[in-house]
């Protein structure tokens, strides 16, 4: 059975989801990557949106916006790709906590910084699989605010509504447990043993 | 003035074709990734690849740029010596990637280094990046346009290895990579590796490997087999779709060689996503053109 969250998200919502798990996400999510992050950590700014138990996309997406006769403007989600969530890092707990966001959408994984906040928000860290922007931009039924404009396309934030958008695969879970982690240990462990068989079948240089 | 006229033309068949192959993949990389999403047994990498499917489905059917990271364009051209428009190609070139970044529109991803500034037109100071060979005595060009997305670019690597370290090193270099930077440049990967004499020409070799039809194998037995050692070696890992785990990492493995010094072995890494963005086209002296890798589509 397709697991739908919806926005805002409760803390409740996020209590039975296990990292490795499939989830699609309805309601609101506005694409939120580096400069967003900085303004808010770092420089202090507040975010010109309520991300209350909401879900920010690590994205540039391409958006082709046009004029209204009464002036205002339309946008139109062309492609909406998750960008590598682990540049946001050095942020994310502190954003977690500040905001009070619930999921994270991006691309790879997310260090401990991240684990420590999505234990603490609580929220969880899903990825969006890479190369599939024209499906998510499918996903979104209408752009319905963009703050911030003056960073450009990629770093706008743009919100969208969305209808079940996903697959969003769950890599870090409200406990903190971290999938990518997890999966890293595996692949070292198997990579030691076929490198040792390798090894014996390339003794070119004899 | 009719040679003005059949620039226009070669500039826009070359800027037609850059905008091709954003849009849909080779044919060779289609059929591999079916091929593998097939094979695959694990749950969440088969719901995985579906998703990839779905994404080319519907790029086609809305003619857009499959991934959101339209890339950095480089292109590796073997041209005749008697083909044409030898002389002006280079324009050519650049003119048809800046064509192709409005009509696709393919995302502004050329940015100076230094002045750290955009272009906005995805061409700039030897971008797009063109690899010359010139074909004595063909009147015919033959380019492969590839686009180098910043997440398959990052895992680039090499070194330069003492030969008692032996292939036992590059082995280990190329593993090392796969669990390590690997796993974010979208697997299932292309692997290409370069083996030679100096850093530089090991570079542009694994670059060169990756211009190769996916099944394609090296010419050398030794080399040949060492490829499919390293597929069976990487898939074993299980890196999978995403890197999200699965019986497959990579959709092959091309290693290209050259002779060394014997007192080196150079060894560098580039890989290729699962958009592996790879479109070759050869184009006559009378520029009538035949796709190679994407069979039966119209410029
Ligand atoms: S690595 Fe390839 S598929 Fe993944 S986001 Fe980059 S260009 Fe797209």
């Amino acid at each position: 059975m397709k697991k739908v969250l919806h926005t805002p998200v409760s803390a409740e919502d996020l209590k039975d989801i296990h990292v490795g798990d499939v989830v699609y996400l309805t309601g609101h999510i506005t694409t939120c990557r580096d400069v967003a992050h900085r303004r808010l950590i770092e420089l202090g700014r507040e975010l010109p949106i309520d991300l209350d138990g909401g879900a920010i996309f690590h994205a540039g997406p391409i958006v082709r916006s046009t004029k209204n006769e009464d002036g205002t403007e339309t946008h139109e989600m062309v492609s909406l790709g998750p960008t590598t969530s682990m540049r946001m890092e050095k942020f994310e707990k502190e954003f977690v906590e500040q905001t009070g966001v619930k999921v994270i959408v991006g691309k790879g994984g997310m260090g401990p910084n991240t684990e420590a906040g999505c234990k603490i928000g609580p929220a969880i860290h899903c990825v969006f699989p890479a190369g599939c922007a024209v499906l998510a931009a499918t996903e979104v039924e209408e752009i319905e605010d963009a703050n911030w404009r003056e960073l450009g396309m990629p770093e706008t934030l743009w919100t969208c509504r969305v209808n079940e958008l996903g697959p969003l695969i769950v890599s870090i879970d409200a406990e903190g447990n971290n999938l990518f982690e997890q999966n890293k240990v595996a692949y070292n462990e198997r990579k030691e043993a076929v490198l040792s068989d390798l090894y014996e079948k390339v003794h070119f240089i004899k | 003035m009719e040679n003005n006229e059949n620039l226009e033309r070669l500039t826009n068949i070359v800027a037609d074709f850059t905008s091709l192959v954003g849009k849909r993949l080779p044919d060779d990389v289609a059929a591999k990734l079916e091929e593998l999403s097939e094979r695959e047994t694990n749950p969440m990498a088969q719901m995985i690849y579906k998703t990839m499917a779905a994404n080319q489905e519907k790029a086609w059917e809305l003619n857009r740029p499959s991934c959101q990271d339209t890339g950095l364009i480089q292109m590796f051209v073997s041209v005749g010596s008697k083909f044409p428009y030898i002389d002006e190609l280079a324009d050519v070139l650049k003119e048809a990637v800046f064509r192709a970044t409005q009509k696709a529109p393919l995302r502004h991803n050329t940015v100076e280094t230094f002045d750290e500034k955009n272009t906005y037109t995805n061409v700039g100071t030897k971008s797009p990046w063109l690899y010359w060979d010139i074909v004595p005595g063909d009147d015919r060009v033959k380019i492969h346009v590839y686009m180098a997305g910043g997440g398959c670019s990052l895992p680039g690597s090499g070194k330069t290895f003492m030969p008692g370290e032996g292939y036992e090193a590059v082995v280990k270099f190329v593993l090392d990579l796969m669990t390590s930077y690997g796993l974010n440049a979208c697997p299932p990967l292309m692997v290409g590796i370069g083996i030679g004499t100096s850093i530089d020409s090991a570079a542009y070799m694994s670059k060169l490997a990756l211009m190769r039809p996916v099944g394609s194998r090296n010419g050398n037995p030794l080399a040949a087999q060492l490829e499919e050692e390293l597929i069976d070696a990487i898939d074993k890992v299980g890196l999978g779709p995403q890197g999200l785990g699965g019986s497959a990492s990579v959709m092959d493995v091309h290693i290209e060689n050259s002779a060394r010094h014997p007192s080196v072995l150079s060894c560098a890494v580039n890989v290729g996503c699962w958009s592996h963005r790879r479109g070759t086209i050869v184009i006559d002296s009378d520029l009538n053109y035949e796709l190679l890798t994407h069979k039966g589509v119209e410029l």
